[in-house]
């Protein structure tokens, strides 16, 4: 088994010797590192997009924008996500992304990923059938489970999720109740010497 | 009194940090303490009369258990070698995480010895190899084998039976990554399980020469004293492969440098300096005089700096007896500045590491804060504006943005990543093929091409508009707002330079291993030793921390 520093370096290696500066090749082995720890085919997938660019010409985007539609070709995941991380604080302010045509969308995920730990929102990534979940960069949600290239992704959706809860004032008024099970009720005496008592504040 | 920590731009230079001595930060001193009340045991010792076999020993606290499993081989002349091209050793070694099972004996019988082109697996923590110094090992079994202890002369000009060519850790070649590790209570800073396994070589070593010994002659044989024993080492051969480390990793390298400036600063402003620690301090100071005449190269530049050192520390010691008064306040920081005034760089920092010495209340609470979570330093941020970011280069960069780059000799060399054996190399870019595929280790040339383009764009942009045009400069836009929060990341040199000298990056990094006696073979390898005087491991529950002054040679 390949460790993650091992997967880190050799991304980086490859990626630079694919033509990528050294700075963004830093950022793809950071990527397939988080790829494969959260158990999602980097590897594979990089490994796939680097024979196929020998090839095939893919489109960098640079300015993101809320609606992104590629002139000709599909947009290069690595680029592409290398301007979504550094402008995601501006992204934001738009509550949905969307673009069309994604080369590799799987080598794009972890870029939205470090998004979503750097605005701290989650962030829901949709393409064709499969949903991912962005939270934090702690982990990935996902009904994607197959190890498999996905090469192309037509229609590629992003939204930014507020913080809010994932249940009613009522369940958790409920919960809270129960909580309060494990309190004990102080006696006066207790009161007259917790913190605090006895002084006036005023001094 | 507050006393400044000192400025990047000093303690930064190559040339300082290729001064640097070992201190009671170091990790092979830190390693022994948190270890010491751990239970040491060899479980196996499998080796023929000749000395090859297995061998495994461990270290058990609790429910944790590490084992260092030991592979000794027969070795031709013709195939010793300490260079990393080399494919066989004497003896390869594996630290494996918990008891390893016969099957994991097996696996590992057959991948250990490969070293870099075997396979390791997450039960393993770190891996070595080691070549005997010949000469020594076969001196001391014929002197054993006969009933007499060996010319106690003659080890001491070497130091050690064996020495290793290489240590590894942290996920290469497929051994555990660090983030299994780092959260163990008793991993308290950097490289400890590299530590380990050196410390187990040590033992291994004394084991193997007093078996063979005994096998040549069984009715004579006796074994290796072990005061003798104490005063042996284990060698080390290092490369270039050790400097890139410390440009790739800034936090770290800022965490390790800051810990021994912050040592320094409350050491400088201790008002009244008791009795006793002054008295330990001249004790050692004087006690270590004897690591330095005993110390042997034949590298002229560090002959050179040993003579300096000598001299100045004579002239230091000198002064203290005779004109200094410790009873004066803040007598520390007086010394302090007299060694700037008056004495080499060498001995500044020899001076620093001594004056570490008598302060555990100083000192202990800094060995914690020397590790480093590097990834949370890892995303640029973007929002910032080119103001911004020139002024940090100005602030933290200001010898590097002088250097004038058009000038063939301030760019001289290129680092690259050699095919034979992935190792890490440097070359005259005048003169070798290559330097198209150089690696990013030209920090200093790329901040000014940084500094020099920041300037054609609006300060009031924002970094994500700069980085769409500049990708290129994207790694050390990423260091630059590093430094901003970790003064002492960065090598504040050039490293592609005519007048580099590269030893000075891989001194810097052996210093806080706590190596001794480096011993440069040329501008680009050196040798050391690292545990000579150390308490074995049955003396590790009660032994004295000041043991690096012990040594007797």
């Amino acid at each position: 088994m390949k460790s993650l520093s091992e997967i880190d370096t050799i991304s980086k290696r490859a990626s630079r010797a694919a033509g990528y500066s050294w700075g963004i090749s830093e950022e793809v082995g950071k990527n397939i590192k988080i790829l494969e720890m959260f158990g999602l085919p980097g590897i594979k997938n990089l490994n796939n997009f680097f024979n196929n660019r020998k090839i095939k010409k893919f489109e960098n985007l640079n300015f993101i924008s809320k609606d992104n539609k590629t002139a000709s070709s599909e947009f290069c995941p690595i680029v592409l996500g290398t301007n979504f991380i550094d402008q995601i604080k501006s992204l934001e302010k738009f509550n949905e992304i969307k673009f069309e045509k994604i080369a590799y969308p799987l080598l794009f995920l972890p870029f939205v990923s470090r998004a979503s730990e750097i605005i701290g929102k989650r962030i829901l990534l949709k393409f064709d059938n499969k949903e991912f979940l962005l939270n934090f960069n702690l982990n990935i949600y996902s009904n994607f489970l197959q190890n498999e290239i996905v090469e192309s992704a037509n229609t590629i959706l992003i939204k930014f999720l507020e913080n809010s809860d994932s249940f009613s004032e009522k369940e958790w008024e409920n919960l809270y109740k129960l909580s309060e099970e494990t309190f004990v009720e102080e006696s006066e005496s207790l009161k007259q010497v917790g913190a605090g008592a006895g002084l006036t504040d005023n001094d | 009194m507050e006393v400044q920590l000192r400025s990047p731009n000093i303690v930064m230079k190559l040339s300082r940090l290729g001064s640097f001595h070992q201190s009671k930060l170091s990790f092979l001193r830190s390693f022994l303490k948190e270890f010491k009340n751990w239970e040491y045991k060899r479980d196996l010792f499998e080796l023929d009369e000749f000395g090859y076999g297995t061998a495994v020993y461990s270290f058990k606290k609790n429910n944790r258990i590490y084992s260092l499993v030991c592979f000794a081989n027969e070795l031709n002349e013709n195939e010793r070698s300490d260079r990393v091209i080399a494919s066989k050793w004497d003896a390869a070694f594996t630290l494996h995480d918990g008891v390893p099972t016969k099957q994991d004996l097996k696996r590992l019988k057959n991948e250990v010895p490969k070293q870099e082109i075997g396979r390791l697996s997450y039960k393993e923590l770190t891996l070595s190899r080691a070549n005997k110094s010949v000469r020594v090992f076969d001196h001391v079994v014929n002197n054993l084998s006969e009933g007499r202890q060996p010319d106690v002369n003659l080890l001491s000009k070497v130091g050690y039976l064996y020495r290793t060519t290489a240590v590894y850790g942290s996920g290469k070649f497929g051994l555990a990554d660090r983030f299994r590790i780092k959260d163990r209570e008793e991993i308290y800073g950097p490289f400890r399980l590299e530590m380990m396994l050196v410390y187990f070589v040590r033992q291994f070593t004394f084991d193997q020469v007093n078996h063979v010994a005994h096998s040549k002659n069984p009715k004579k044989a006796i074994a290796l004293d072990l005061e003798i024993c104490r005063n042996l080492g284990i060698g080390n051969s290092t490369g270039l492969g050790m400097a890139p480390f410390i440009v790739n990793h800034p936090t770290l390298l800022n965490n390790w440098i800051l810990s021994r400036e912050t040592a320094l600063k409350k050491i400088r402003e201790i008002k009244i300096v008791k009795k006793e620690d002054s008295n330990t301090f001249k004790k050692l100071l004087k006690k270590s005089i004897k690591n330095i005449t005993s110390w042997t190269t034949e590298s002229p530049y560090q002959q050179k700096k040993i003579k300096s050192l000598l001299n100045n520390l004579n002239k230091f010691i000198q002064f203290l007896e005779e004109e200094f008064d410790f009873s004066n306040e803040y007598s520390f920081n007086q010394l302090y500045l007299w060694l700037e005034k008056n004495t080499c760089e060498e001995c500044i920092e020899y001076v620093v590491s001594m004056m570490m010495e008598p302060y555990d209340d100083i000192v202990d609470p800094l060995i914690n804060q020397m590790s480093s979570d590097e990834e949370k330093y890892f995303n640029i941020p973007t929002e910032r504006t080119i103001a911004d970011l020139k002024k940090i280069l100005e602030e933290k960069y200001p010898s590097i943005l002088k250097i004038d780059f058009s000038l063939k000799k301030n760019n001289q060399n290129f680092w690259f990543i050699s095919k034979n054996k992935e190792e890490p190399r440097m070359a005259d870019r005048f003169q070798e093929d290559g330097s198209e595929l150089e690696q990013p280790l030209a920090i200093a040339r790329d901040i000014k091409i940084l500094y020099e383009n920041l300037s054609l764009f609006k300060s009031s942009s924002t970094i994500d508009k700069f980085l769409i045009k500049n990708q290129n400069l994207r790694h050390v836009i990423r260091r630059a707002f590093i430094i901003e929060k970790f003064p002492y990341s960065e090598i504040q040199d050039n490293t592609i330079g005519e007048s580099i000298v590269p030893i000075d990056m891989l001194r810097l990094k052996l210093s806080f291993f706590g190596a001794l006696k480096f011993d440069p073979r040329s501008d680009k390898w050196l040798r050391i030793c690292m545990f000579q005087g150390a308490p074995l491991p049955e003396d590790l529950k009660n032994y004295n921390d000041h043991w690096v002054y012990n040594s007797l040679n």
